[in-house]
C-alpha cells in the first residue's frame, strides 16, 4: 500500500469527526419523558373528567381520529361525533378540543416536540378558543 | 414423519379457522373505538342553496359596508390595506364590470352608477372545483362551492377557472392584519387560496349566512329547488339576472336590479 501512513492516519481523523456527535453525547441523554398537563380551568370544573374516547385511544390514535374529523365536518357536512360512550360531540379542533385544552404549550407541545413532531393545526387554527389575541 | 393427505386437510381445515377467529377477534376490538358520525339535528337543510340580492335597497354606501364587515369579521378575513395582496369573500365593483354583457345603453342612472355587491356564485357547474388537482375544492350535494384549506396546495388553477374573481390567494401570513379576531373560526396560512364559503359552518348550525343576516332584508337566502322556498317566489315575481350567464356555470347568486 503506498501512502499507508497517511491513509490510515486520514480514516482516523475521519472517523473521529463522522462519531463527533455519537462520543460527544454519551451519558448526556437526559430528556425526561414528556408528561402532558391537564391542568386547565375547564378540566377542572369537569365533575367527569374524561376525554371524548379514552385516554389510551387518544395517546395512540388522536391525529387519525382528527382527520377522521376534519373530513366529516368539512366533506361530508357530518359535524356530529358519536364516540364510543354513545356521546354526542360536536367537531371541532378550535371550540371542542382546545376549549379543555387550553394549555397547548403544556399540553401538546410537550409530546409534539419530545417525539420531534410539528404539527401545522395551529397555523390557522387558534389554541385558544376565547382569547382574542393569539398570534 | 408424514402427512397423510386426510391429516394435511384437518389442518389446514383447523388454520383456517383459527386465522378466522383471531381476525374477527381483531375486528371486534378494533369496532369499540369506532363511533359515528352524523349532521347536526338543526342545521339548515336543502338540496340547493342560493341567495338572492336586491341591489335596489341598498341605498347607502354603509349597507354595503355594514354587510362586508359581517362576512369580514366573522371569517378572519385579513385587510393588508394594498390592493396587489388582498383578500376578499364578498366586495363592490362597478357594474359595468359586474356585468359586462349588460352594458346596455341608457340605462338609468341610478342602475349604472350603483355598486353590486359580489361574492361567489357557488356555481352548479363550478369551473374552479373541475381544474383543482387535489380536490381541495369540492361541490357539496346542497351546491355550495366548499373549499378545504387542509389539502389546497396553493397552485391557484380555480382562481384563473373562476370567471368572477372569487378567489384570493394568501400571499402573505394573514394573521397580524386581522382587526377582529373571531377565536371561533379558523385563519388561513399563506400559500392557500380562499372564497366565501356560504356560511357553511353557520348553515350546519342553524343559522343564516352572516351576510343575509347582516343585510336586514336586502339578501335573501334559500332552497332554489324548493318551489315554495321565499327566494323562489321572489325570484318568480321580480326580473333578476346573474353575472354571465352565457358561460353556462349556473351561478346560484341572483341580482335584482331595478323594477317595481
Amino acid at each position: 500500500m503506498y501512502d499507508g501512513g497517511k491513509i490510515i492516519a486520514g480514516i482516523i481523523i475521519f472517523l473521529a469527526f463522522a462519531t463527533f456527535p455519537f462520543y460527544s453525547n454519551i451519558g448526556k441523554a437526559d430528556i425526561k419523558p414528556p408528561k402532558p398537563s391537564l391542568d386547565t380551568p375547564v378540566i377542572k370544573e369537569l365533575a367527569v373528567k374524561k376525554c371524548v374516547e379514552p385516554k389510551e385511544y387518544m395517546r395512540a390514535n388522536h391525529m387519525q381520529l382528527l382527520i377522521d374529523w376534519r373530513d366529516a365536518a368539512l366533506r361530508e357536512g357530518k359535524r356530529i361525533y358519536i364516540n364510543s360512550r354513545g356521546e354526542e360531540v360536536f367537531i371541532s379542533l378550535q371550540n371542542t378540543c382546545m376549549k379543555c385544552h387550553s394549555n397547548k404549550k403544556k399540553f401538546c407541545d410537550e409530546c409534539h416536540s419530545y417525539a420531534n413532531v410539528d404539527p401545522y393545526c395551529w397555523d390557522c387554527h387558534f389554541a385558544k378558543a376565547k382569547q382574542e389575541e393569539q398570534r | 414423519m408424514s402427512v397423510n393427505r386426510r391429516e394435511f386437510l384437518k389442518y389446514a381445515g383447523l388454520t383456517c379457522i383459527g386465522i378466522g377467529v383471531g381476525g374477527a377477534q381483531l375486528f371486534v376490538t378494533r369496532a369499540k373505538a369506532f363511533s359515528g358520525y352524523t349532521p347536526t339535528n338543526y342545521g339548515l337543510k336543502a338540496k340547493r342553496w342560493a341567495m338572492v340580492i336586491d341591489l335596489r335597497k341598498f341605498e347607502h354606501e354603509e349597507d354595503y359596508k355594514k354587510v362586508i364587515e359581517a362576512c369580514h369579521s366573522i371569517h378572519n378575513v385579513p385587510d393588508f390595506g394594498n390592493p396587489k395582496d388582498e383578500i376578499k369573500w364578498i366586495w363592490t365593483e362597478d357594474f359595468e364590470h359586474s356585468f359586462p354583457y349588460q352594458m346596455n345603453h341608457y340605462v338609468p342612472k341610478e342602475v349604472e352608477e350603483k355598486p353590486v355587491l359580489l361574492l361567489c356564485n357557488h356555481c352548479e357547474h363550478a369551473p374552479c372545483t373541475r381544474v383543482c388537482p387535489t380536490k381541495a375544492t369540492f361541490k357539496r350535494p346542497d351546491g355550495i362551492t366548499a373549499q378545504d384549506y387542509h389539502r389546497c396546495i396553493g397552485c391557484r388553477f380555480c382562481m384563473a377557472a373562476c370567471p368572477y374573481g372569487a378567489r384570493s390567494f394568501n400571499w402573505r401570513d394573514p394573521r397580524p392584519y386581522i382587526k377582529h379576531i373571531n377565536p371561533e373560526f379558523p385563519t388561513r396560512m399563506p400559500g392557500v387560496v380562499e372564497k366565501c364559503n356560504f356560511c357553511v359552518e353557520r348553515i350546519e348550525t342553524g343559522k343564516k349566512p352572516a351576510c343575509v343576516e347582516a343585510s336586514e332584508g336586502k339578501m335573501l337566502f334559500g332552497d332554489l329547488a324548493d318551489p315554495e322556498s321565499e327566494i323562489r317566489r321572489y325570484l318568480d315575481e321580480h326580473f333578476s339576472i346573474r353575472r354571465k350567464p352565457h358561460l353556462g356555470t349556473q351561478p346560484a347568486v341572483f341580482y335584482i336590479i331595478g323594477g317595481e
